[in-house]
């Protein structure tokens, strides 16, 4: 694997993403579902899942996926993003899938998995702790006698969607993840009402729930298996934001070239041709950045663990920059709830606060880079 | 000590404004009644004539009269009818017949009457001069037709601040007239437009055959841009003066912000927070120099100054309030439009207000004058550097290209 360089496979494989993504999510139909209570369609998820083959990408072939790498993840990724496709990808494919394969837990993968696959499981990875903080090393969730949960989590990604739940919770051992129905008794999962309207995010309250260990002995710990999936989530999240940005800038340049003020397109104004180089920068940057995490998880070309941060760091300035550019140079249209920007506005400024966030990515990147051993 | 104005004039605005809160007091007077006797005793816009709300005095004495009257508890109209104290009072006081200055100030310092600013077109946003809907003259009324858009508060206003082409074989420039609508005319469409916060702060207005007397047209006929010119000034001044008061503002809400939560602190964010207050104090400082400088001379282009950087530092406030709430900057109270008689301003106290005030901050490099044209003044106006090559101002305005 030569990084960088897509095999006729991927991009094939980018082409049909694109394909579903774009006639999936026109404009009119993530707004509609923005008002829905659930947030994304069901049939879709179908769609992506068994008709086209998306959701197993990532997962190995002994569940029934096509055992692909974060690479092709992340092509499917880059493609929601530009359509901002609403549905629980992040929270099913990026963060629990990955949690679960890390846990080792063969059975309950072999329940869960070829759901998935056919994009009739919602899974949701719950590692928060109760004000939303990312995998606390003191859950805010406990398991009592018999493995019964009790506590509350905030901000967790498609947590109100999932029909299983992993649930970070403090057991006697350390932290452990356990399965939750998602109609368990005891179980209370609310909406919170989120600045982006196309992701949701759950507040859980566990009253005395039942769930299952998961995981065997032999296999990472707990946090280590949130560890990898945040790192996948990492990578998802900065391959969505290229797909944005990119769809920012081609309407920033497209915008600029017709407008016409003062007589002349509003692009011939260095002021607006510099700021919209400056966007072609960033997103040129945040591509290479996210590309190459996918790569230094696939293929180890760098420290996936670094090559992740960095992919954040990077994706999430420029997702940011490039979506307040996209407003500035769109004039008062830009600032109106009829024009798209808004909606990719507000993404990036969720995205860069999940996960522990751009800070919290940050503060590991300088770890391990500012000053070496 | 704020000001070199003479004593005399800071005593006799303090002592008009003490007097005006010992008869009118403000908890038991009806708000109306309370800022008609504020624009009685002059103190409207201290710097307007007496008998048109002013006193005759510096403009940099208005701070004197107003932590008066707003510490004693009274309104503070700015906020109830901005357009109206901040863009219309000026321009009306300067270029309107003294008749009909007189119809006009009072009702709309006590905010009986509030105002629009009917500028912007789909059209001509930063290129105003562009404009194309049309005014004309019928006996003695004018007729206007046109589209108007971004017009904040024209469901609520009364009353408009309207500029209108009324010679298209002008050039640009000097094809235009200036006029006060009334906003009740049956001529009048406004159609909400809803904003990224979710709140419908401004909208699209439709002219269809309006109707203006002869005698609510403010300056000459074809002087309709230096007219504007007074009101643009005003409006940079009024978004961009900023407060005297160190720590006000939006630095005031991110201090307070950084206060209410110890939990969120990080070295990184702190040095960012005092970078930000350095940055708004400069501003702030600039603007007092600004207003002793000037004097009793109107605002020139220097007032782009605080309006630039004021838009640029409020954007930059709220990025850093949102950074440091984190995960819950992630939240959101509602994007349903706000309704009743709440709807004065697009700021609500709620849990989510950082998150509101900071999406609503996207704007504030765009209304009144983008950032863009901003530099552009600062460039050509004060440092004299060449001005763009223009395609559009030689000639007559139907032929310049437009869309
Ligand atoms: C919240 C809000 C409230 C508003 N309220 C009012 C109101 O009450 N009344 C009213 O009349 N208007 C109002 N406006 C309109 C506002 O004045 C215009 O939006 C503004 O002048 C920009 O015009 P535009 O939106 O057409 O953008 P455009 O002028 O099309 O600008 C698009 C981009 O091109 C850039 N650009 C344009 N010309 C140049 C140049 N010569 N050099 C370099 N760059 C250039 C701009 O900076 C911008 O980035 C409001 C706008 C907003 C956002």
């Amino acid at each position: 694997m030569v990084e960088f360089e897509f095999t006729d496979e991927q991009r094939a494989l980018r082409e049909v993403a694109r394909d579903v993504c774009t006639r999936s999510a026109p404009e009119e139909e993530v707004r509609r579902l923005m008002g829905t209570a659930e947030g994304f369609d069901r049939a879709v998820l179908r769609r992506l899942g068994s008709d086209v083959g998306l959701l197993g990408l990532a997962v190995p072939e002994e569940h029934g996926g096509a055992g692909a790498g974060l690479v092709e993840l992340a092509l499917l990724a880059e493609e929601t993003g530009r359509t901002l496709l609403p549905g629980p990808l992040v929270g099913t494919v990026a963060l629990a899938v990955p949690a679960l394969l890390a846990t080792g837990d063969d059975a309950v993968a072999k329940e869960l998995l070829p759901g998935v696959v056919e994009g009739t499981t919602v899974l949701a990875l719950a590692a928060t702790d109760d004000r939303g903080g990312w995998a606390p090393a003191q859950p805010s969730v406990a398991a009592g006698a018999g493995g019964r949960l009790t506590g509350e989590q905030a901000h967790v990604l498609d947590g109100a969607a999932a029909d299983a739940l992993l649930v970070l919770a403090a057991a006697d051992d350390g932290p452990a993840l356990f399965l939750v129905d998602g109609d368990a008794a005891g179980l209370t999962r609310e909406v919170q009402s989120g600045l982006d309207l196309t992701r949701r995010q759950a507040r859980l309250r566990l009253d005395g729930v039942v769930a299952r260990p998961v995981g065997s002995a032999a296999a990472a710990t707990a946090a280590a298996a949130v560890a990898t999936a945040r790192r996948t989530a990492a990578v998802v999240l900065a391959a969505a934001a290229v797909g944005s940005a990119q769809r920012m800038l081609d309407s920033s340049v497209e915008y600029a070239r017709q407008r016409l003020q003062f007589g002349r397109p509003i692009g011939s104004f260095q002021a607006v041709k510099h700021r919209c180089a400056d966007m072609l920068v960033d997103v040129e940057h945040a591509r290479s950045a996210a590309y190459h995490a996918a790569w230094a998880a696939d293929a180890g070309t760098d420290d996936p663990e670094l090559a992740a941060d960095l992919a954040t760091v990077v994706t999430a300035e420029a997702h940011l920059r490039v979506a307040k550019s996209t407003v500035q140079v769109h004039g008062g249209i830009g600032f109106t709830w009829e024009h798209p920007t808004h909606l990719h506005y507000k993404r990036a400024v969720s995205d860069a606060a999940l996960l522990g966030g751009r800070a919290a990515a940050a503060a590991r990147l300088a770890d391990a880079v500012l000053e070496p051993a | 000590m704020t000001t070199t104005a003479p004593l005399t004039h800071r005593d006799l605005v303090a002592d008009t404004a003490r007097r005006v809160v010992a008869e009118h007091p403000p908890e038991s007077t009806p708000r109306a009644e309370f800022l008609g006797a504020c624009f009685d005793a002059g103190l409207a816009w201290v710097h307007f004539p007496r008998g048109s709300g002013g006193l005759g005095v510096e403009a940099g004495l208005q701070d004197v009269a107003d932590s008066i009257l707003q510490g004693a508890g009274g309104p503070v109209p700015f906020s109830i009818n901005p357009m109206g104290y901040g863009m219309a009072g000026p321009t009306v006081v300067e270029h309107a017949r003294p008749e009909v200055a007189a119809e006009l100030l009072r009702p709309l310092a006590t905010c009986e009457e509030l105002w629009c600013q009917l500028f912007s077109e789909p059209g001509a946003g930063s290129d105003l001069a562009g404009l194309a809907t049309r005014a004309v003259l019928d006996g003695d009324t004018w007729v206007v037709t046109g589209a108007k858009v971004w017009t904040s508060l024209a469901h609520r206003a009364r009353r408009a601040l309207l500029l209108a082409r009324t010679d298209p074989d002008a050039p640009k420039h000097r094809g235009l007239t200036y006029f006060v609508l009334d906003m009740t005319d049956p001529g009048v469409e406004v159609r909400p437009l809803r904003q990224m916060t979710g709140a419908a702060e401004f909208n699209e207005v439709h002219l269809d055959g309006a109707r203006i007397p002869d005698t609510h047209r403010l300056g000459e006929v074809g002087d309709g841009w230096r007219v504007a010119m007074t009101t643009l000034m005003n409006e940079r001044r009024a978004i961009g003066g900023g407060s005297s008061r160190r720590g006000s503002g939006s630095i005031g809400a991110a201090l307070q912000l950084w206060r209410e939560r110890p939990d969120l602190r990080t070295p990184a964010l702190r040095d960012r927070l005092t970078a930000l207050f350095a940055l708004a104090d400069a501003a702030r400082l600039t603007g007092e120099r600004q207003r002793v400088e000037s004097g009793d001379r109107p605002i020139g282009p220097e007032g782009s100054i605080g309006k630039l950087v004021g838009a640029e530092l409020n954007q930059a406030v709220y990025d850093f309030c949102m950074d440091l709430l984190g995960v819950e900057a992630t939240l959101y109270g509602s994007y349903d439009p706000p309704d009743g008689v709440d709807d004065e301003t697009d700021e609500h106290a709620g849990p989510h207000d950082v998150q509101r005030a900071f999406l609503r901050s996207r704007a504030n490099t765009i209304e009144g004058g983008t950032s863009e044209v901003l530099r552009n003044i600062l460039g050509e106006r004060l440092l004299g550097l060449p001005g763009d090559i223009r395609v559009d101002t030689g000639r007559p305005w139907r032929e310049v290209p437009r869309g």
